[in-house]
């Protein structure tokens, strides 16, 4: 199952990435540009997004929301997710930690140029959103047999 | 000729294995105390019921959980804000707790935890009366 996991442990681009983080927190801004659309790290939630030829797979870790609640749309290839996730607080207790989100979210993704915006599908499991967009026929690569 | 294929099974598995113990998330909670006793949340998105590992020794708590994402073969990595599948956080237990009764669920990816305090030392009112 670790295996299956493996893209998204810990490589390289993604080091790069958190670097160019970390610089923005201490130095403010860099001279890089960053994505019109892109969050600041720790936005919820928390996506992941992986490609194979056939596919883009997006994968939004948020745990605790009524899936009903959700609003995915897409236009060409610009992915919204919005949504609520309401914490319910316990009457009459005193709460010594609060970290876990609480309100409404929006995160916005420009995926590749060639997904076909009718073909998506949502799943919503153990507390993570799977949205996988297909690939436009025309531009999958494909086998030339040679005759 | 079969050991030699176990071992080289095994070996890039213990590299994961250390890897895996190094880098851990820290799944975001909430606490609350009312007079039963401890309300834990913790948001664990990907964890289903059997990757999840609760232990309780002497006073310490663990949480520990492993996420099962069902992801295509040779997907390749666009963006990532999570890359690693193992949560873990530990809490320290105070004697009023009873941790022979720690009641868990899980929902959504949100764990529940709920630690009763020890039925003779809940929290009494009381009475003062007139004379």
């Amino acid at each position: 199952m670790f295996r299956m996991l493996s893209p998204f442990e810990g490589n390289l681009f993604d080091e790069f990435r958190r670097l160019e983080h970390d610089l923005d927190q201490l130095y403010g801004s860099g001279p890089w540009p960053n994505g019109i659309r892109s969050a600041s790290r720790g936005a919820f939630p928390p996506i992941n997004v992986g490609s194979t030829p056939d596919q883009v797979d997006v994968y939004l870790f948020a745990a605790g929301i009524d899936p009903k609640s959700l609003d995915v749309s897409i236009q060409q290839n610009l992915l919204t997710v919005a949504g609520e996730r309401k914490v319910s607080i316990k009457e009459g207790a005193e709460y010594y930690r609060k970290e876990r989100f609480d309100g409404t979210f929006h995160r916005a993704l420009t995926l590749p140029e060639n997904v076909d915006p009718d073909q998506v599908d949502a799943h919503y499991k153990d507390g993570v959103l799977h949205i996988v967009i297909q690939r436009r026929e025309a531009v999958k690569p494909r086998q030339i047999e040679i005759k | 000729m079969t050991e030699k294929k176990d071992l080289e099974k095994q070996a890039p598995k213990a590299v994961q294995q250390t890897r895996q113990d190094e880098r851990v998330l820290r799944p975001q909670v909430d606490i609350c105390e009312d007079s039963s006793g401890i309300t834990l949340q913790a948001d664990m998105p990907g964890v289903p019921k059997d990757g999840l590992d609760i232990q309780v020794n002497k006073d310490n708590l663990s949480i520990e959980g492993v996420a099962a994402i069902a992801m295509p073969e040779n997907m390749e990595p666009l963006y990532a804000d999570i890359s690693v599948t193992r949560y873990q956080r530990n809490f320290s237990l105070s004697s009023e707790l009873d941790a022979t009764k720690v009641d868990a669920s899980l929902k959504d990816g949100v764990l529940t935890l709920h630690i009763p305090k020890r039925e003779e030392l809940k929290p009494r009112k009381i009475e003062v009366r007139a004379s």
